[in-house]
């Protein structure tokens, strides 16, 4: 009988729990669903009475965010290859190299995962005018990138590290370089370890926002962040049309999170060093 | 095999270390330098050291002085709010009853959902004319005058706390559940025959074996407080008045909309050295107990 009502309590507390979690998002799905004008509705409803697709097809064509979508794929997938290319050096070069400067270096780059990148925001700023890279999907892609870097090689050379040195030997009798070791050998091997941190990447750069906020002006170049964003605050919002956005911003993460579940915990259980 | 020395190993580190060295460890220096000038977004040629000047200001600026009380009203209420409820869900879920893995997915899509779609939400659900309003004046009846939830700045900190909440639970729940795994079981049942309770073995037994873990939640979590960012952004923009001002949006209105690099540069570094200061503070106080 105890453990009954135990089971109860238990099961209550996990109902109203999950409902709380899962209620904006249901939310935002109905509004989205919602004719324009019966957005501020009397009684407002929770179910629409009318459903229409209408604010899909604003959003979609009318408001660009086919265009932002793209542009987030794109960015998402250079800094992608970026941050897998670079950390994947670095990180087979401190797992497999003695060299001057290694434990400093290493030093130097860990204390990177403790910086909040938001207080490097004003001289990277400089620093990408500077270059030439203000106002371009660029100056993004390498500021992604670079701030990815110390956790990834993090993760990367703790795995690496745990590939057998036996290995090493054989290329080098059959005459490979250290190339073939890190490109035949490491790499196809480290293919556990890339799933998280794929993951943990993606979501980082998939929904930054302060950054591109800064420099990006020319609305052809917005990601999904900053469009949604500005499209809420131009006129009286269209509600309908920012939750369609809003929608179209995080179905591929959710996507990628139902299929993917067990890594995508594992890459934010593991990215939780990084905060 | 012993590690190899010479060039290839460079070949593979130099030109990374290099990227990362332009694009993060030059931006800190020379934000450093900023801290010192007068420098403006108008006119970036133009530097005129100025000594202690702009921290000067910071510590002068009576909104510094909000968003710092602020961040500390977050703090207080968002961080416990997601290491309790966390843990409990954790706590709910980890022996694996029928259902288990619905519920994770349930309390893990706000962790996925990207903060400016979560705040976008929020706004829309604590508007004047919003659901909540309405469910809380039409259905229940407690009161028939309209609550002002984001204009007004006490309440405006407590729907972004529990924005916090809300969208941080799922990360608690996944960190706790790993560790509760680790739990030796043995330790539960000798605390069952010996006659105690749920919440005693809680207390006991559980809550003392993820100790470590605990603390490094606490400290995440406390980080993460201090960096919220896009959802006051987003949702008051700091307002009415800078009531609801944070560090960081303080920040970057200072360097966005008042041009004043300087200024915004010292209170990113008395930003960084707080953050720096209750971090070690935690560590030490872990280590005395």
């Amino acid at each position: 009988m105890r453990s009954l009502w135990k089971s109860i309590c238990v099961y209550a507390f996990l109902v109203v729990g999950g409902l709380i979690s899962i209620y904006p998002l249901v939310y935002m799905f109905m509004t989205a669903l919602k004719p324009m004008t019966l957005l501020f509705e009397f009684p407002p409803r929770f179910l629409p009475s009318e459903m229409t697709l209408s604010n899909f097809r604003n959003a979609w064509v009318s408001q660009n965010f086919a265009l932002y979508l793209f542009n987030s794929v794109l960015v998402t997938i250079a800094s992608f290859g970026l941050i897998f290319l670079f950390s994947s050096m670095l990180a087979f070069a401190y797992s497999r190299f003695d060299f001057k400067g290694k434990k400093l270096s290493f030093t130097i780059l860990m204390g990177g995962l403790v910086i909040p990148s938001l207080t490097l925001l004003i001289p990277q700023f400089v620093l990408i005018r500077q270059l030439g890279m203000f106002d371009s999907r660029w100056g993004l892609i390498v500021i992604y990138t670079a701030g990815a870097i110390p956790f990834t090689t993090f993760m990367l050379k703790g795995f690496f590290d745990s590939i057998s040195r036996d290995i090493d030997e054989s290329v080098e009798m059959e005459g490979g370089n250290a190339w073939t070791l890190f490109s035949s050998i490491i790499l196809p091997l480290s293919k556990p370890a890339f799933v998280p941190a794929t993951i943990f990447n993606a979501l980082t750069v998939w929904e930054e926002f302060p950054w591109a906020l800064t420099i990006i002006n020319d609305p052809a170049k917005r990601t999904l962040p900053i469009a949604l964003a500005n499209f809420q605050g131009q006129y009286t919002t269209q509600w309908g049309i920012v939750f369609a956005g809003s929608l179209i911003a995080i179905l591929p993460i959710i996507l990628l999170f139902l299929l993917l579940q067990r890594y995508f915990i594992a890459g934010i259980t593991a990215g939780a060093v990084k905060g | 095999m012993r590690k190899k020395n010479g060039t290839a190993g460079y070949l593979f580190f130099l030109p990374v270390f290099l990227f990362f060295a332009v694009f993060i460890l030059y931006p800190l220096i020379r934000n450093f330098l900023y801290s010192f000038y007068d420098f403006r977004l108008t006119d970036l040629n133009h530097l005129e050291f100025i000594g202690l000047g702009n921290y000067r200001h910071v510590f002068q600026d009576h909104v510094f002085w909000i968003s710092l009380k602020n961040i500390f009203i977050y703090g207080i209420i968002s961080v416990p709010g997601q290491m309790v409820l966390g843990f409990l869900v954790a706590y709910a879920l980890y022996q694996n009853r029928p259902g288990t893995k619905t519920f994770r997915v349930l309390f893990f899509l706000p962790v996925i959902t990207s903060w400016v779609v979560a705040s976008l939400i929020f706004k829309f659900v604590f508007t004047d004319q919003g659901y909540l309003n309405y469910f809380i004046m039409d259905v229940l009846h407690f009161t028939d005058k309209t609550i002002s939830w984001l204009s007004d700045p006490g309440k405006a900190m407590m729907v972004v706390s529990f924005l916090g909440i809300w969208k941080g639970v799922g990360w608690a729940m996944v960190i706790y559940m790993a560790a509760l795994q680790g739990v030796p079981k043995d330790q539960y049942e000798a605390a069952s025959l010996d006659g105690c309770n749920a919440w005693q073995q809680i207390r006991h037994i559980t809550l003392p074996s993820i100790r470590s873990t605990t603390f490094f939640i606490q400290m995440m979590l406390i980080i993460g407080a201090f960096n919220v960012f896009t959802s006051i952004y987003l949702i008051t923009d700091g307002g009415p008045l800078h009531q609801t001002e944070v560090m960081l949006t303080r920040m970057y209105q200072k360097a966005f909309t008042e041009y004043d690099l300087g200024y915004a540069s010292a209170l990113s570094y008395v930003f960084a050295v707080i953050i720096a200061g209750l971090t070690f503070l935690q560590f030490r106080l872990n280590k005395q107990e």
